[in-house]
């Protein structure tokens, strides 16, 4: 398939335009990460390596907020896990050999399968998935290297930049409303989450909010959600 | 923040990665386990949004941040692209802050 047909061309600005939404949040991501006591290149490096938009972020608040290595890393992991989801739904999608699956895995995240699952043709798939998942590396590692830069200039409270991260996920949990099991989550994960706060270690409560997950246990009946929007969520999370 | 955090999660997250679209691959999964999957974002995002908007440290504590985070809900809800959701959220905890303090 040319990247000139008509058909592509859509696809390729919204994979664009999404990328430079994201772009804005690898900023808030950049100062946040440098405001925990990371280095730029820290930083730099969690977004090239790491690549995991919600991992990334839940890393650093956990930090920021005097939590321990390992329940840093506990909740970064159980936010990464969903990639794998994400991975079974491409790999029924994208060709290739091995390399080329293991170059693809890297840029397997919300936004590529999202865009490439919403297309009905099969090429138009894999080039969705591509240029969704390379535009928003692009424009996250960007974004990252000017907030790392700007971050350590700024004091990230005076603008109320501490509650820019909750807000950031308050966008992206909108999609999520549209099931009742995701309403039930969100409700059972956040009450989890707050009830053992003043109990338990910092970054545990964040664990135990995935026991909200099991609400899914039984079998489903009418969950039907109203439309795919998995598109609107814009971070690489 | 250490080299060997963001290596341990640099390794974890590609591990994770490559599990579903190369190791996995055409396999199906239990349903069940698929459904309960398909929900740690709505159920882990929800808790860090609280954790980050009604608590620091160990203590529950209300400040500018519900402010801010209450009015990113209204925008989200009126369908605000999401820089605008973020924007004014954090203004208006900087600018409650501001006027509390």
């Amino acid at each position: 398939m040319s990247l000139r047909e008509p058909r592509v061309r859509p696809v390729l600005t919204t994979s664009i335009t999404l990328g430079v939404a994201v772009g804005v949040f690898a900023i808030v991501f950049g100062v946040g990460a440098v405001s925990a006591g990371g280095s730029v290149a820290q930083a730099c490096a969690m977004s090239l390596l790491i690549f995991t938009g919600a991992s990334q972020l839940s890393a650093v608040a956990v930090i920021a907020g005097g939590g321990s290595f390992g329940s840093a890393v506990g909740g970064a992991l159980i936010l990464a896990a969903r990639n794998s989801v994400f991975g079974l739904t491409m790999s029924r999608r994208l060709s290739g050999r091995l390399p080329t699956r293991l170059l693809a895995a890297q840029i397997t995240i919300d936004e590529s399968t999202a865009m490439a699952t919403a297309q009905t043709d099969p090429e138009l798939q894999r080039v969705a998935f591509w240029a969704t998942g390379i535009s928003i590396y692009v424009f996250w590692n960007l974004g990252t290297l000017v907030g790392a830069l700007a971050g350590s200039a700024i004091d990230p409270k005076k603008f109320g930049l501490d509650a820019a991260i909750p807000c950031a996920f308050v966008a992206i949990l909108f999609p999520h409303l549209r099931t009742r099991r995701g309403r039930q989550a969100m409700a059972l994960g956040a009450a989890l989450c707050l009830a053992t706060i003043p109990f338990l270690p910092i970054g545990v409560p964040v664990l135990i909010s995935a026991l909200a997950i099991l609400v899914a246990v039984p079998v489903p009946d009418d969950d039907v959600p109203d439309s795919d929007t998995r598109v609107t969520g814009e971070l690489p999370a | 923040m250490t080299w060997t955090l963001v290596l341990t999660l640099a390794a974890g997250a590609y591990a994770f990665k490559v599990f579903g679209l190369v190791v996995i691959g055409d396999r199906p999964l239990p349903a069940a386990l698929e459904r309960c999957l398909a929900l740690i974002p709505a159920a882990v995002i929800a808790a860090i949004v609280a954790k980050d908007t009604l608590s620091i440290g160990q203590h529950l504590q209300i400040d500018a941040r519900l402010a801010g985070v209450t009015v990113a809900i209204v925008a989200a809800w009126r369908k605000m692209p999401v820089i605008v959701v973020i924007v004014v959220g954090a203004a208006t905890t900087g600018i409650v802050r501001q006027l509390a303090g």
